[in-house]
């Protein structure tokens, strides 16, 4: 990792402030650095240890238990594996999460990214206007997370909704999309294909840096518009398309906003919307049943980490790092 | 084709066809800005309109949802934008303080184990918040810290101490540009690691700062999975908890309503996207994380 340690030039000078003289040179000014540095890392290291690490091994001991919040610590039962084995063996509707969330991901993700990359290419020449086109497509992404976007969304495909007018003006007669077990998810993934602006600024980014020359010279071979696409900007990009396709995937998974207001906490219609989060919510906070619901949370932890650790794995193949820095 | 003029190979390469570009480039802004309208509108229809006015607009302007949303339910809807905008402005005050200060030792101070801290730091980016929630919850409400008297706390902690990574990394990234060189000239005069960073380093770590502070405060007005798990009482509600309640009530006459306080809770992110425009854009570029 480059990025972790930048190397320091040795510290020296009468700048440790401190008065030991005989401890002075290099090794004392490490030692009040030292010192320093953790006084200033002290609120993340606490952080670090009180919200993140002892939670997370508290949640491991709770997935091995039956804990649900009313019954006092010391009456809590250890249960082994069986939540796990619940988990895999007997909880349909936790596989039938695992279904709808997979679905989602593989669906809206790809889409979303082919939207942001599409608009991008549109996007990516340098005109008058660029900057307007470009904040009014990133604005859906800072306001689709929010719980008053999924309101306007979940009107929109309902019987009455804004999108059935349109359709109706084609005559096209439309269906209470989100009340129906076949179309609810796919108005999800719409509204998430709706956001696709940060992405799309990502891959602005990415293109800029893609030298000219490259495109001069495949134009010289008489390489055509598409063979330039293929040969040139999809290799210069595929870092970003990586980092985007990484970090989609990951916020993918984790949507819970949207489905918990189209079926008002529930999953519904038919738990067309039971995305893993909001199963592991109302396992562990409508049903109280935490210990289960811990057991949900680790194993999406090591899901997530698994599929980040296959798409690493795997990007050796097609990510191609002109700068030759190997990552 | 005669090219008269023997430019060697135009800067810019030819560009197709620009009115048609142009063409579909604002049918997709149509297309993405139509949900933002038409949601506007409605807000502003009257019940008879939101069924059978199909326009974006209504025919008779009515803003009376506007005053309906705003006392639908016991408690103000006054009071849930003051309590958003209590979270999200402390939510700003501790995620920039926090995770300055981190981002400071990762960037500028030598001290034992710090690659392998910045690596768990790096690990954490990562880290899915619903994977945390079930055991944040039973450690805050063992502290009687849910639903008590400062029924933030729960929310604001793990602010303070900067658990949001995603800002240490973009601190981190901001520092590494700042020139050593000042470090050196202010170690020459007499300045140790704490003077440095009062009178180098954060200073110059304004923008940083200003994009942390933006990017924070839309994240915690937006956001929804915490806010629901830790609040309890109605008084103590946040503007996107107090939303969901609309949807509760079945009634359709509700919707008018619900429109408009939907409209003014995206409103202050609207305003700083209208102000931060380039900044916003610019800051997911430097490093992405979320949208």
């Amino acid at each position: 990792m480059a990025l972790t340690t930048a190397p320091d030039p040795t510290r020296r000078g009468p700048g440790s402030g401190r008065a030991h003289s005989a401890r002075r040179g290099p090794g004392a000014i490490r030692h009040s650095e030292g010192l320093a540095g953790y006084v200033f890392l002290s609120p993340w290291l606490i952080g670090l240890m009180g919200v993140t690490a002892v939670p997370m091994l508290l949640s491991l001991y709770l997935s091995f238990t039956n804990y649900d919040i009313l019954t006092p610590f010391s009456e809590v039962e250890w249960v082994g594996l069986a939540n796990y084995e619940r988990m895999f063996t007997a909880d349909p509707s936790y596989w039938h999460a695992v279904r709808v969330t997979l679905t989602f991901a593989l669906v809206a993700v790809p889409l979303k990214l082919a939207a942001a990359l599409g608009v991008a290419l549109l996007l990516n020449r340098a005109w008058r206007g660029v900057g307007l086109f470009r904040g009014l497509f990133y604005l859906p992404s800072l306001l689709g997370g929010s719980v008053a976007l999924a309101i306007v969304w979940v009107n929109m495909f309902n019987r009455d909704g804004a999108f059935n007018s349109l359709l109706s003006l084609v005559g096209i007669e439309g269906r209470p999309w989100v009340n129906d077990p076949d179309w609810a998810l796919e108005t999800l993934m719409v509204l998430a294909i709706w956001q696709f602006g940060a992405p799309m600024v990502i891959f602005l980014a990415g293109l800029k840096q893609v030298p000219t020359e490259l495109y001069e010279a495949a134009s010289v071979d008489g390489a055509g518009r598409f063979r330039q696409f293929r040969n040139v900007t999809l290799p210069m990009l595929s870092p970003v398309i990586f980092f985007n396709l990484v970090l989609e995937t990951i916020n993918g998974f984790q949507g819970f906003t949207a489905a918990f207001v189209l079926s008002n906490g529930t999953g519904g219609p038919v738990d067309s919307t039971l995305m893993y989060t909001l199963n592991l919510y109302i396992t562990g906070f409508t049903e109280l049943q935490m210990g289960y619901a811990s057991a949900m949370a680790w194993v999406f932890l090591l899901a997530i980490a698994a599929i980040t650790a296959i798409f690493f794995s795997t990007g050796r193949f097609w990510v191609h790092y002109s700068d030759g820095e190997d990552r | 084709m005669v090219t008269a003029t023997p430019t060697p190979v135009a800067r810019r390469r030819p560009t197709g066809r620009p009115v048609l570009r142009l063409l579909i480039l604002v049918v997709i802004v149509a297309v993405v800005l139509y949900p933002l309208i038409w949601m506007v509108g409605t807000s502003v229809k009257s019940q008879e309109e939101i069924v059978n006015n199909i326009g974006l607009l209504p025919e008779r302007f009515t803003p009376g949802n506007y005053t309906a949303g705003w006392s639908n339910f016991d408690v103000g809807f006054g009071r849930f934008f003051v309590n958003s905008a209590l979270v999200s402005l402390l939510t700003v005050v501790g995620n920039g303080l926090s995770c300055l200060l981190a981002a400071y030792a990762f960037a500028r101070l030598r001290f034992r184990l710090r690659g392998m801290w910045f690596a768990v730091m790096i690990g954490t980016l990562l880290l899915p918040q619903h994977v945390l929630i079930v055991p944040q919850y039973i450690l805050f409400r063992t502290l009687g810290l849910v639903g008590g008297d400062w029924p933030y706390l729960p929310l604001l902690i793990p602010q303070f101490l900067a658990t949001e990574a995603f800002f240490v990394f973009l601190m981190v990234q901001f520092m590494r540009g700042v020139p050593r060189e000042l470090d050196e000239a202010a170690r020459i005069d007499g300045a140790g690691p704490y003077g440095i960073f009062r009178h180098i380093i954060l200073p110059l770590s304004r923008p940083a700062l200003v994009t942390t502070a933006i990017f924070s405060f839309i994240w915690t007005w937006n956001d929804f999975f915490r806010q629901l798990v830790f609040l309890s009482q109605l008084e103590d509600y946040t503007v996107p908890v107090a939303l969901t309640l609309f949807i509760d009530s079945t009634s359709q006459s509700a919707v008018g309503p619900m429109f408009a306080m939907s409209v003014l809770s995206l409103l202050p992110v609207f305003l700083f996207f209208v102000a931060f425009q380039r900044m916003l854009v610019e800051g997911i570029n430097t490093s992405g994380i979320k949208g």
